[in-house]
């Protein structure tokens, strides 16, 4: 990989080629205030916080400028604080910063900007505190939208349109009133939201919040059974129940992301009415089997049939290995290709 | 036909036209005619025409600019004459047709000017009244003398020689004749036109467009809109001498929905430019070919922003995005684009028709040529006017303006729309060129000129700007989105009487991270009204905070009403009209207004007899 070097506050740094001025500063551990930033999207340079001097340009979003062979870079001078004072300043004003009751408290990137550039109450005084209070969307079934704390850095607008594909949301109105909202504005979940909560992942704030949420003791990295797909997951474990699952980032499959189903449907693992053995109807009622009595009944009523009278149909839960053998189990014993798979449904 | 054959016929056409055996009849139907009433005086000219069997031909033309007179009807006599004539309302169509049409005993208050090189006995030149003579009318040449939806009129006045002479003469030469004209973009930031175009032309892509932007969203601005409405071709020559010149085979007309007539007029141009082989495939056997289509913006003023209206174009919502890169290497669906304004490309084709040495005859050495302004405001003449750089504040606000309404106090003149700034009579004497502009802490812009008098409170036009900013702000980026916003509350609270102590450092600071903070043009901007009013009428706001006190007398809480007992007269006019019954007294006893009620609606000052003069109106609430 092509290399090139730069300096940046005075530090003669390396980075890769094609790289921003902002990702090569922070891969080298010096931090640059910035919201709008998304490892995964393309930078759209519009929160102002990143704004730093580059030699012989001026003031530049570190985001949008492709960083260069020799450029010399600035993160700090007093005309950058200011203008990033100005921004920080207005941005917790209008945000309702219960940071206590926020599930991102301690890992809001508003927080880290805030604790980077110290924030003064008196300074804050001296503002106009808007009042303003939004309604907070609780349509979806698995995460809330509290606008009140959305800070309009636009990365689940990108999210939902360049990673999920599902363009449910967009800015909707013009000026102070502007918000993040679906076509019409009406509830998400009469939206073409497909419920990923790729957005809620992404959210730098607490805007975006899952209704449930427990902190796992430990994490175990797993393959979601939901279907074929080999979505690489860590499922979060508090004694012995799953209590969250999230994207495995270096899964080959997924790179970290997950569907509706893989991220919020991991509650059956633990739920009451989950089959845990097999059931044997007797007298019209279903009794607790042993495996072996339980296929030695389907071995010997499958006896009575033969080629075209059987169809087969499984299930994208099972692995690859499985169903290769269900099928060959249909075409070579029963004689039939009446195959079929729910996920074709 | 050939092109030359057509310009031949359309000048026997005009020639005719001007020597018929009847009076032709020029009545200004654009919309600011219209507004007036054009419309139904052209009716009522047609119906008195019919009841006496008269003769005449009527043609409609655009705006000649002077709006403070419209509806405006110029008559040209089959001896030659022509006579302009303002103010020529429905109700006297029959007085002005007896008189004006089909007699000559022009009443002396309709009587504007003559027009033309033959002189009318008592009638001045149409062109050395006060309001026309420091203008110098290149851009609006057109506007108000030809019917814009015949092109024939257009051919007449040497159109499309320029694009035919860019056809020869190659791109090379197009670009430098307009690097020696020295013009600038007149949509607001006065980019050299040709350097625009050739870092197009450097720029890599199988396609190129160009764009003309019509979006005109400066509140009080109607310059594009009468020129598209009066000389549709001018712009559309320019389009295409530019398209030809970047190498664009399709061109786009990104014009706001609510200029319907001006969309007309473009509609009706681009047929007749189809008819006469200006448009489409291999455009006069050039091999060139080029394609125009319109659309139609819903009027958001950052629409006008190139980015944003790139993305509007491209079916997105119309927010800006970061530069670079620059439209004219990366643009609309990512290929090289160049956005021009509507006046600028109307500049291109005159450059081309005649030459860059003529063009920079107008002008001074950094902003040459000549620019057009929308004029409102307290002066006596309002308008659209053009003049040559280099003209100084003065002679627009005293000369072209006729001075201030009612020969009050003049306090300020607005340039460049909410993007600008409010410069005091100091700068009176200062050329009105770019660089003059700026110094002064406002801008050219795209050309709002908005004269204010003593009765205007700078707080309050500040608060006015950023109230529009603030709607206007697409939201997307912090400083703008919030800190208009924040601005805003802070002007409405000092309007409102509620200003703290350090509110005006508190709106430099807030001004200062916004401008240099902001994504695009509109935040960056947006601080200016604010800025120039802090810097030139820091004495206001400090009445508006520390004395609690509106010295101009229009932010309602920092005023009140009261009627002096020396002078009233007990007439009772007040009592009688107001409408929050504030006002007792008996019958020539001295009458006293009640604070507590009064809605500070001035009902009461109007209806006070001249004679009396008993109320008054005093910065500064009322001692309860
Ligand atoms: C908020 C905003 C609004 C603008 N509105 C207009 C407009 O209405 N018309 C226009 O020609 N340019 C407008 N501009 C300037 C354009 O971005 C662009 O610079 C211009 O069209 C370039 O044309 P020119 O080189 O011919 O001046 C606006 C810019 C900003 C920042
Ligand atoms: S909801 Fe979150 S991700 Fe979306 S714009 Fe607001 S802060 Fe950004
Ligand atoms: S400066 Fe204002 S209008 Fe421009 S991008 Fe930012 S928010 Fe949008
Ligand atoms: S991170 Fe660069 S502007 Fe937001």
């Amino acid at each position: 990989m092509d290399r090139m070097t730069l300096s940046i506050d005075g530090q003669i740094v390396a980075a890769e080629k094609g790289v921003t001025v902002l990702e090569a500063a922070l891969e080298n551990g010096i931090y640059v205030p910035n919201l709008c930033y998304h490892s995964d999207l393309k930078p759209v340079g519009v929160c102002r916080l990143c704004i730093v001097e580059i030699k012989g340009r001026g003031l530049a979003p570190a985001c949008m400028t492709p960083a260069e062979e020799g450029m010399v870079v600035k993160t700090e001078t007093s005309d950058i604080r200011n203008i990033r004072r100005t921004a920080a300043e207005l941005l917790i004003l209008n945000h309702h910063a219960d940071c206590l009751s926020c599930t991102k408290n301690t890992k809001c990137r508003l927080q880290e900007v805030a604790n980077y550039l110290g924030i003064d109450e008196k300074r804050l005084k001296r503002l106009r505190t808007p009042q303003r209070n939004l309604a907070i969307d609780s349509s979806n079934p698995f995460f809330d939208r509290d606008m009140n704390r959305c800070i309009l850095c636009g990365i689940c607008i990108r999210t939902c349109d360049n990673i999920n594909g599902a363009g449910a949301i967009d800015f909707v109105f013009r000026g102070y009133n502007t918000t993040v909202g679906t076509f019409q504005d009406k509830p998400l979940l009469e939206s073409n939201c497909e419920s990923c909560g790729e957005c809620l992942v992404r959210c730098p704030v607490g805007a975006l919040s899952p209704k449930t949420s427990q902190v796992p003791a430990r994490e175990v990295k797993t393959v979601c059974p939901y279907c074929g797909c080999g979505c690489s997951i860590y499922l979060g474990v508090r004694g012995d129940k799953v209590v969250s699952s999230r994207g495995d980032a270096e899964g080959p499959a997924n790179h970290g992301r997950l569907c509706v189903k893989g991220r919020f449907g991991i509650e059956f693992v633990n739920h009451a009415e989950r089959l845990t053995s097999p059931l044997i109807r007797k007298d019209g009622q279903f009794v607790k089997a042993s495996w072996d009595e339980a296929l030695n009944l389907v071995a010997t009523k499958l006896a009575g049939y033969k080629g075209d009278q059987f169809a087969a149909v499984s299930s994208a839960k099972c692995t690859n290995e499985d169903n290769y053998v269900f099928q060959k189990f249909a075409r070579a014993l029963m004689g039939t290709n009446n195959i079929d798979h729910c996920a074709r449904l | 036909m050939s092109f030359e054959a057509a310009r031949q016929q359309a000048t026997k056409e005009w020639k005719e036209l001007q020597s018929g055996a009847v009076p032709l009849v020029y009545i200004g139907t654009a919309t600011c005619g219209r507004s007036a009433g054009a419309l139904r005086l052209l009716d009522a000219v047609r119906a008195e025409l019919d009841k006496r069997k008269a003769a005449a031909q009527i043609v409609e033309v655009g705006c000649l600019g002077m709006c403070y007179a419209e509806p405006l009807v110029t008559v040209r006599k089959p001896n030659g004459t022509a006579v302009c004539y303002g103010n020529v309302t429905k109700d006297r169509a029959a007085e002005f047709v007896e008189n004006c049409i089909v007699g000559d005993k022009p009443p002396a208050d309709l009587v504007l000017g003559s027009i033309g090189e033959k002189s009318v006995p008592g009638v001045p030149d149409l062109f050395s009244i006060p309001a026309l003579r420091p203008q110098v009318r290149r851009i609006l040449r057109n506007c108000g003398s030809i019917d814009a939806t015949n092109m024939n009129h257009y051919l007449a006045h040497g159109g499309y020689t320029g694009f035919a002479r860019a056809l020869q003469a190659g791109r090379e030469k197009v670009i430098a004749e307009l690097r020696d004209s020295g013009l600038r973009g007149r949509g607001g930031a006065g980019f050299p036109t040709w350097r625009k175009w050739q870092f197009c032309i450097d720029a890599k892509g199988d396609r190129k467009y160009i764009i003309c932007n019509a979006d005109e969203g400066d509140p009080g601005a109607f310059m594009n809109r009468s020129l598209l409405e009066g000389d549709p071709h001018v712009v559309l020559e320019g389009l295409l001498i530019a398209g030809f010149t970047i190498g664009a085979s399709e061109g786009y007309i990104y014009c706001r929905a609510e200029y319907p007539l001006a969309l007309e007029r473009l509609r009706t141009a681009f047929g007749q430019m189809e008819k006469y082989g200006l448009l489409g495939d291999n455009i006069l056997d050039s091999g060139f070919s080029f394609h125009v289509k319109i659309k139609e913006g819903a009027g958001a003023f950052v629409c006008g922003e190139e980015t944003a209206l790139i993305a509007s174009i491209e079916g997105k919502r119309g927010m800006p995005r970061p530069r670079p890169p620059f439209p004219a290497v990366s643009g609309l669906w990512g290929k090289p684009t160049v956005i021009n304004n509507v006046e600028t490309l109307a500049s291109v084709a005159l450059i081309l028709q005649n030459g860059a040495a003529w063009y920079a005859q107008a002008g001074t050495e950094k902003s040459r040529g000549t620019k057009t302004f929308a004029l409102a405001g307290k002066v006596k003449c309002t308008g659209l006017i053009e003049v040559p750089f280099g003209i100084k504040l003065r002679d627009v606000v005293y000369g072209i303006g006729g001075g201030i309404l009612n020969d009050k106090e003049f306090k300020a003149v607005q340039t460049g729309g909410p993007s600008g700034g409010c410069l005091p009579a100091a700068w009176l004497e200062s050329p009105v060129d770019y660089e003059s502009l700026a110094a002064a802490g406002s801008i050219v812009g795209s050309g709002g000129m908005v004269v204010m008098d003593e009765d205007n409170c700078m707080v309050d036009v500040a608060r006015y700007f950023l109230d529009f900013t603030q709607k206007e702000s697409c939201g997307e980026c912090v400083p703008c989105r919030l800190g208009t916003k924040q601005m805003l509350d802070i002007l409405k609270d000092i309007t409102a009487g509620k200003g703290r102590p350090g509110d005006i450092e508190l709106l430099l600071e807030l001004a200062e991270g916004i401008k240099r903070g902001s994504l695009c043009g509109l935040g960056q901007t947006a601080p200016n009204p604010v800025l120039t009013t802090v810097k030139y009428f820091r004495s206001e706001y400090e009445a508006h905070i520390h004395e609690k006190k509106c010295p101009a007398r229009v932010c309602k809480p920092l005023i009140h009403y009261r009627i002096l007992t020396d002078k009233c007269k007990g007439c009772g006019l007040c009592l009688k009209n107001c409408p929050a019954t504030a006002i007792t007294g008996e019958n020539k006893k001295i009458h006293v207004v009640d604070q507590s009620k009064c809605v500070k609606c001035g009902v009461c000052l109007e209806k006070c007899p001249r004679k009396f003069s008993a109320v008054e109106c005093v910065p500064g609430a009322a001692l309860q």
